[in-house]
């Protein structure tokens, strides 16, 4: 029997923070690959501490859904998660790598492989890429367009930077959009400038945040100038000084998100390739603009 | 009469091939003289395999088998919470096989947190679950909206009556109205431990001595980052807490933890189904913020209130504190937190920066400050992860 166990931070105050991480495990449940899917949460219930009791099978592969090393994936899942001797070095990372180790935990005594984050896996890309084709209702996106990741800046995560800058890079090397850049909240080159930064008319907007939340649906829609006030909206595209700004939300709201949480569990050893190629297929629909 | 299928008699079979079947009163054995069948009141031996066939199929037999081949092949003993659960539902420990089978065809219930388990018994010996809210015991199921998935249970308890989050699973105040009318053993589990995530695998724990209950002091002392704080909260202070949040009008988890193991605390710990076996990460977050405002010396005011003003200020923190401000009519002036009295007293006794009787918090800055601790908001300086800046407690 094997499980996978998906862990996110959750929240006291808005429900809708866990909304992706159920939304995944619900289409990772539905391809029957594991016997067991679940999810555990920083500050919802089952907790990080509890979430191992709930499963019953001894192989377990956890998943962090966070978007860069450091904290919580080093320091507070495994430790509520009681990984015995865990140790990041394990991982031996450069705060890009961190891919799996194995260990047991020790009051359940099950078999975890404890894998890196979702956001530093390179399928990550094709995320941001799948989110530019949702928002635009285009699945050839790209001509013509230019292509923004936005983190949060290097100020508390240095790691967080660099994830940034990974994807950002990665999608310049597909040759795809006219232009990509990655833009920060709280550093240069800033989100604030983002219509300083492009020469085309189009440009779409993905910021690298696991769930909508204060920062993707009020800081950063209102920075950029897509409205003065988040609570009366935004259009998307918006018009801003010349150029239409298509904002997509948090990347980790985008279905195909779930196939990055396979691609996590398949690196550290689980056997399940077909159910790879059924959630790529699953989550392929391109909405319509604004849906 | 339940009856019994081929496969349950072949599967029996193959099992006694291996070891002794041996269950609820149920004891099957070969040997060299051949099947022996064994229940409280009946035993043969000596049995050739057409023999033993027949034996299990009389009337009295029937339901040990049909009660064996459910928990042992249906349910198994891989989900080892899962089968304490539902073997309690039916208190299956207590009660001989023919006993419970008549009250599981009326329907067994067993109470967890606000909802109610009703076991029956379904064809061949399979039990069936149904599951609703305690207020809705006794209503008709077409007045209730029915759910098969266990999964929907996220969303009828995520919400409270009035339509806000409920950020603590096991507060009371799950709504009503739905049922889950028909369950296999795995999906109410499944169900249950939605609604209530964990619970069952702590109850059993607990049940079985081995449920491990971590201490206010070492959980404290665990936390890192914006929650190392906590530590520093003053015992006097998690006895509040616990008083605040972990009593039974709070929370149905009955509350295991202690100060620390020497030291109890004094506030009831509730008398909940399932334990709760070390604080949750609401009371961790809520501890950081009393845990900061604890640090405050207290200073004397001096403030002119008539004597009803005094207790209109007492029941005003007693309606909030017991959430009945939506029970205070809007036209009853008798009760202190009336919202019409309230708007009196704030217009009488307020100055315009909002001090009470005109009484400056900081005495030399003469306004009203509230707002001292707005770097909480921003304050989770170890994750660039954490996406959420509203999430005050973070
Ligand atoms: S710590 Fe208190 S409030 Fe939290 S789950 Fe336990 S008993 Fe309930």
């Amino acid at each position: 029997m094997q499980a996978l166990v998906i862990l996110a931070h959750g929240s006291h105050l808005n429900p809708d923070s866990s909304t992706p991480t159920h939304r995944h495990a619900d289409t990772i449940r539905e391809t029957g690959a594991f016997d067991e899917v679940k999810t555990g949460f920083w500050k919802e219930e089952p907790s990080l501490r509890e979430v191992l009791r709930t499963v019953e099978s001894d192989e377990v592969y956890v998943v962090p859904l966070f978007i860069s090393e450091g904290y919580f994936t080093e320091q507070v899942i495994p430790r509520e998660l009681r990984l015995s001797g865990w140790d990041v070095s394990e991982w031996d990372s450069d705060g890009l790598s961190a891919d799996t180790a194995t260990l047991v935990a020790e009051d359940t005594g099950q078999t975890v492989h404890y894998c890196g984050p979702v956001g530093t896996h390179e399928a990550m890309t094709d995320v941001l890429v799948r989110r530019a084709e949702t928002v635009t209702g285009d699945p050839d996106v790209g001509e013509g367009f230019g292509f923004a990741v936005v983190g949060h800046g290097t100020e508390r995560n240095e790691n967080s930077a660099k994830a940034i800058e990974y994807h950002a890079d990665r999608v310049r090397g597909m040759d795809r959009f006219d232009e990509v850049q990655a833009l920060y909240m709280d550093e240069e080159p800033e989100v604030d400038d983002v219509t300083d930064y492009f020469g085309s008319e189009d440009v779409v907007v993905v910021p690298l945040f696991v769930a909508d939340g204060f920062h993707t649906q009020e800081d950063i829609p209102e920075d950029m100038g897509l409205t003065d006030d988040y609570r009366t909206g935004y259009d998307v595209p918006a018009t801003v000084e010349g150029h239409r700004i298509w904002y997509a939300g948090a990347v980790g709201t985008e279905g195909l998100m779930a196939d990055v949480v396979l691609e996590r569990a398949s690196d550290a050893g689980a056997d399940i390739d077909a159910a790879i190629a059924t959630v790529r297929e699953a989550t392929r629909e391109t909405q319509a603009a604004g849906d | 009469m339940t009856d019994v299928r081929d496969e349950q008699v072949d599967a029996l079979l193959d099992r006694v091939a291996e070891r002794p079947v041996e269950l609820d009163g149920l004891r099957v054995t070969d040997d060299d003289d051949g099947y022996a069948l064994e229940t409280p009141d009946e035993s043969h031996d000596g049995l050739s395999e057409p023999e033993l066939r027949e034996a299990v199929r009389s009337d009295h037999v029937v339901p040990y088998i049909t009660n064996w081949y459910f928990w042992e092949e249906a349910i198994g003993r891989r989900g080892r919470h899962r089968r304490a659960f539902l073997r309690h539902a039916e208190a299956a420990d207590e009660h001989p096989v023919p006993e419970r089978y008549d009250a599981l065809r009326s329907g067994l219930e067993t109470e967890w947190g606000e909802v109610v388990v009703t076991a029956t018994l379904g064809a061949d010996g399979h039990r069936r679950y149904e599951i609703r809210h305690v207020d809705d015991a006794g209503v008709d199921h077409d007045e209730l909206d029915a759910y098969h998935d266990p999964l929907s249970a996220r969303e009828l308890s995520t919400y409270d009556e009035r339509g806000r989050y409920r950020p603590l699973r096991t507060a009371p105040s799950l709504v009503s109205g739905w049922v889950f009318p028909d369950l296999d053993g795995r999906d109410a589990v499944e169900t249950l431990d939605t609604i209530y995530p964990a619970s069952i695998a702590n109850w059993n724990l607990e049940r079985e001595g081995d449920l491990d209950v971590t201490h206010w002091r070492e959980t404290a002392e665990r936390q890192t980052g914006i929650y190392d704080v906590v530590e520093e909260l003053p015992p006097d202070a998690v006895d509040w807490l616990a008083e605040a949040c972990c009593v039974d009008s709070q929370c149905l988890k009955r509350r295991e933890w202690q100060y620390d193991a020497d030291h109890d605390l004094e506030a009831d710990g509730g008398t909940g189904a399932f334990p709760c076996r070390e604080p949750c990460s609401l009371v961790v977050a809520a501890a950081r913020k009393w845990t900061k405002l604890e640090e405050e010396e207290t200073r004397t005011y001096e403030f002119e209130l008539t004597p009803s003003e005094k207790e209109q200020i007492e029941a005003i923190v007693d309606a909030v504190a017991d959430d009945r401000i939506d029970e205070i009519r809007e036209a009853d002036v008798y009760e202190g937190a009336n919202r019409y009295r309230t708007r009196f007293l704030r217009a009488k006794r307020f100055d315009e920066a909002g001090n009470l009787a005109g009484v400056a918090t900081e005495p030399e800055e003469g306004h009203h400050d509230d707002h001292g601790d707005d770097g909480d908001r921003d304050d989770h300086g170890d994750d660039g992860d954490h996406d959420d800046h509203s999430d005050r407690d973070d």
